[in-house]
């Protein structure tokens, strides 16, 4: 990651509405994900960064420029910055893509380029266009085209003017599932492709692990966790975060002991093994998370494998969920593991079955009472 | 129909587009100052611009009378800067026409510009567009229909205006009377063919400026 380009303090509130606070964020080049909830305002800040929305007080820099700078509520006007968003170089990508309904593809893509030579702008928007697989469509009007390709004109508008920074809100939230995982592979091979910092809002944790290099988890208004997007996934770290990182099995635990940087935890009258690295050392009271993906089921339990925890469990419940299959397993507490179909159909997992949950120490999360 | 009559209609044309030019661009501005901004007075300005509508149009007539009059604010002024009188001539006609029929277009267009979703101009916005060019690709293109049917109205109820013309321009055959003075005059003066006729007349231009602008709200893009 090449350096911090945007840095953001700022807070906004609408009247009535709760109070968004960017709270020291720093954006580097690549892709950073805004992760949470709805409501948890992460399109707010969006906005805010593109200057759509003007924040009550704070600062937005980005590079050398300043974009927005207000202090107090009630000061004196001067000393006020701001950038109206014709003046920042963004290229912007609402949720539902407000493509100009009375412009063509080819005239929606280009409004952009104004300021080119009309050579210069159609030679640019004949390389996008194909660079994007949208060649034939170029005279049609927004309505015309499917969802998908709403969302690649959408991207194309904002990139082709080779904006310096790149501002999706929820790019596949408009999508049908199907085009939606489909795209999801595309956009991000699109994104890496043009190497423009981008930041990106979603409330879906897959697209966040998918799309993102860093991720910035939001919730109520504040970012709560910020750091490489498999790290925040795989140890959020208070339980607000876990909630909103969607970490299946959460339950509550005592520690029994630590001992070599492992801890050992209680729940109910189960025993597990994590490590303690991230613990408070007077920590006694945990939050134990689990997440589906890390659970391994096997049929016999192996006298020598490498996962420290081995949890004999009872198949409750199977459910299919996209191309995965979601076990709900009794092994004193209720745990979730998300297995293939191929891997289901191996095991002959039935309702009941008894086999053994495997876990390694390190996906045994732990999070102290105190957070 | 005979020669008079078609000068009468072609001179009544003349005076509501003209009077038309006169209120584009006033109307658009104002209406989209209406639509897209707050600002302190602007409950007053509102009702200002639509009291034209509820005011009896003598009424109107007589504020104008008084505003371009030889003595008038405006009046003296154009008098002595530009030597151009108002009152009595076919400029007045114009100005009450424009006035008259300002409201329709302001509320039409006002409507319109409401109706555009503004998440399209700050798109625009974010591709670089400045105010004007917003407004020119943007704003106006996509209140199109409703801004048209605005101008019909506002035409349709120019060559209809007979109050206000009268009071400030009165009835000068040739110089200053229009259809519905024209009218009035020939049923005064017992001349019923006459009268029929540019009712007639009347009656198949509003009808059509109504329709077409009827049509144009209807149908959705």
């Amino acid at each position: 990651m090449n350096g911090k380009i945007l840095t953001a303090n700022f807070r906004k509130q609408f009247p009535g509405g709760p109070e968004i606070v960017a709270d020291d964020l720093r954006i580097g080049g690549g892709i950073t994900v805004l992760f949470g909830a709805s409501g948890s305002g992460k399109t707010t800040i969006l906005r805010c960064l593109a200057g759509l929305e003007i924040p009550d007080e704070g600062e937005i820099k980005f590079g050398g420029e300043s974009w927005f700078q207000k202090s107090g509520k009630r000061q004196a006007a001067s000393g006020h910055i701001f950038a109206p968003p014709q003046k920042r170089r963004i290229g912007f990508v609402p949720q539902d893509y407000a493509l100009f309904p009375h412009l063509s593809v080819v005239d929606n893509i280009g409004y952009g380029l104004k300021e080119l030579p009309a050579t210069e702008r159609t030679l640019r928007v004949a390389e996008t266009l194909h660079w994007l697989g949208l060649e034939d469509l170029e005279m049609r009007l927004p309505r015309e085209l499917s969802g998908g390709q709403q969302q690649r004109v959408a991207l194309a508008r904002a990139v082709v003017r080779r904006p310096k920074l790149l501002l999706l809100d929820e790019p596949l939230a408009a999508l049908d599932t199907p085009t939606r995982l489909r795209l999801r592979g595309e956009l991000r091979q699109l994104l890496r492709q043009l190497g423009i910092p981008t930041i990106l809002v979603t409330h879906d944790r897959f697209e966040a692990l998918a799309l993102g290099d860093e991720v910035v988890v939001l919730h109520a208004g504040r970012n709560v966790q910020q750091g490489a997007a498999p790290d925040v996934f795989s140890q959020p770290a208070n339980l607000a975060v876990a909630e909103i990182t969607a970490v299946e099995t959460i339950l509550s635990g005592h520690i029994l002991a630590t001992l070599n940087g492992l801890a050992t935890v209680a729940v109910g009258a189960t025993r597990l093994i994590a490590l303690a690295k991230d613990l408070p050392p007077a920590a006694r009271a945990v939050y134990v998370c689990i997440r589906a993906e890390d659970v391994i089921l096997i049929r016999n339990d192996v006298i020598q494998s490498s996962p420290r925890n081995h949890l004999p469990a009872t198949v409750r419940e199977l459910g299919r969920e996209g191309p995965l299959v979601r076990v709900t397993l009794d092994c004193g507490f209720s745990l979730i593991a998300l297995l293939t179909q191929s891997a289901c159909e191996e095991l002959a997992l039935q309702k009941g079955e008894q086999l053994f949950a495997l876990l390694k120490t390190p996906q045994v999360h732990l999070i102290s009472f105190a957070g | 129909m005979s020669g008079v009559e078609w000068q009468l209609v072609g001179f009544s044309l003349r005076m509501a587009l003209t009077s038309l030019l006169l209120i584009l661009p006033v109307g658009l501005a104002l209406a989209w100052w209406l639509a897209r901004k707050n600002w302190p007075g602007k409950a007053l300005v509102e009702t200002l611009v639509s009291l034209p509508l509820v005011l009896p149009p003598v009424v109107t007539g007589l504020l104008l009378l008084q505003l371009f009059g030889r003595r008038g604010l405006v009046g003296s002024w154009l008098h002595s800067t530009l030597d151009c009188d108002v009152v009595f001539t076919w400029r007045a006609v114009v100005i009450a026409l424009a006035a008259m029929s300002l409201p329709l277009f302001v509320r039409a267009a006002r409507t319109a510009f409401e109706e555009v979703d503004v998440k399209f101009e700050q798109l625009a916005r974010t591709l670089g567009a400045g105010e004007w060019r917003v407004f020119f690709t943007i704003t106006l293109p996509l209140a199109k229909r409703g801004v048209l049917a605005g101008t019909l109205l506002s035409f349709a109820r120019a060559l209809g205006e007979f109050g206000a013309t009268i009071m400030v321009a009165g009835n000068i055959p040739g110089r200053t009377t229009t259809l519905p003075v024209a009218i009035y005059q020939a049923v005064e003066n017992g001349e019923d063919a006459h009268a029929w006729t540019l009712a007639g007349v009347s009656a198949v231009i509003a009808f059509a400026a109504v329709f077409i602008s009827e049509k144009l709200l209807r149908r959705k893009t």
